[in-house]
């Protein structure tokens, strides 16, 4: 078999996705470490990683955790931080030619922010097949929820992830991932206008508000600017 | 490594309602037919959400983040990404010790 068979891809998948493994293992131990301070067991930890798999709106929950723990303030909460991931799954959905209806929706349940753009970057390249993505997802999502885990049971042997900086590590990774997304001033412009959006909304607002914000302000450019181009020509 | 029953339970609506924002795409592009204004709205959905989560953190969480984020901007037009990560965890540890922040 050439690269075309199901472990070659997967295990391309998974080179490629090798870096932000790495930088998700930090992330894994601070959210377990976190879960842990709030009162919550190994297993809940363990449970949570698994089933939400959404580093986001989990540190969010242990912002607002309570006990008993509210189920409703908390799914609305993780409702409206994974919010973006419906724009996620439109846009990554209409890139999965090569999937079967069931492996569809399999990948979509595994859409984390940095599976989704690995995934949309390998797209792009029109190389983006059920194994090239499996070997992106399944090896993260072990990992997430392995590190959830060890933080739970280290806990307080950690320090403080500020003093280290790894609280950063995610901005960075999604720093060079936005960079090769960059197609010309057009892209400047959708960028802007989520940049701007962003920050007022998160000024003024609380919660996760500011990530829909940006969001939606960098389509509404997107749309304006086609069509002013239709106008011009 | 016990699992209290309220606890569950709100792990189990946090999982409902993250898979129905990741499936809820998929679906809705099933009713939606795609022409060019909606490919170019969907084009730009990657940048605009990814500016959008980091914008607060690069742009006012404070100056050793805006610093980070250059410096990791400007490593990462040269080397790979782990290298543009690690340089930009190094920088904000720095600069936060630095700048007491």
């Amino acid at each position: 078999m050439s690269d075309t068979g199901f472990i070659p891809n997967f295990r391309a998948g998974a080179t490629a996705m090798a870096p932000l493994i790495v930088a998700v293992m930090p992330i894994g131990l601070v959210f377990g470490a976190v879960a842990a301070g709030k009162g919550l067991s190994g297993a809940e930890v363990t449970l949570m990683s698994a089933l939400v798999f959404a580093g986001g709106s989990q540190f969010v929950a242990m912002d607002i955790w309570t006990h008993p723990a509210s189920w409703a303030a908390l799914a609305f909460s993780a409702l409206l931080v994974n919010a973006r991931h419906v724009l996620m799954s439109a846009s990554l959905g209409a890139k999965l030619q090569g999937f079967s209806g069931p492996a569809k929706y399999a990948s979509m349940l595994l859409l984390a922010d940095e599976i989704w753009a690995m995934a949309e970057m390998r797209a792009k390249e029109g190389k983006l097949t059920p194994a090239w993505f499996a070997g992106v997802a399944v090896p993260f999502y072990f990992v997430w929820v392995t590190t959830s885990l060890a933080g739970a049971l280290l806990g307080a042997f950690l320090g403080d992830p500020k003093v280290t900086g790894l609280d950063f590590a995610f901005p960075a990774v999604f720093i060079v991932l936005v960079l090769g997304f960059w197609k010309g001033r057009e892209t400047g412009a959708v960028l802007a206008a989520s940049a701007a959006a962003a920050v007022l909304t998160h000024q003024f607002l609380p919660g996760v508000w500011y990530i829909a914000a940006g969001a939606v302000a960098g389509v509404a450019v997107a749309l304006f600017a086609s069509r002013s181009q239709e106008v011009r020509a | 490594m016990t699992v209290d029953p309220n606890t569950l339970l709100a792990i189990v609506a946090m999982a409902i309602a993250t898979i129905a924002t990741r499936i809820g795409g998929l679906v809705l592009i099933r009713f939606v037919t795609i022409g060019e204004a909606q490919r170019r709205a969907l084009e730009a959905i990657p940048p605009a959400v990814l500016m959008a989560v980091i914008a607060p953190t690069a742009l006012v969480t404070g100056p050793a983040e805006t610093i980070a984020a250059v410096v990791t901007a400007l490593v990462a037009m040269r080397l790979p990404l782990l290298a543009a990560v690690a340089a930009g965890v190094v920088t904000v540890a720095i600069l936060r010790m630095a700048l007491g922040a």
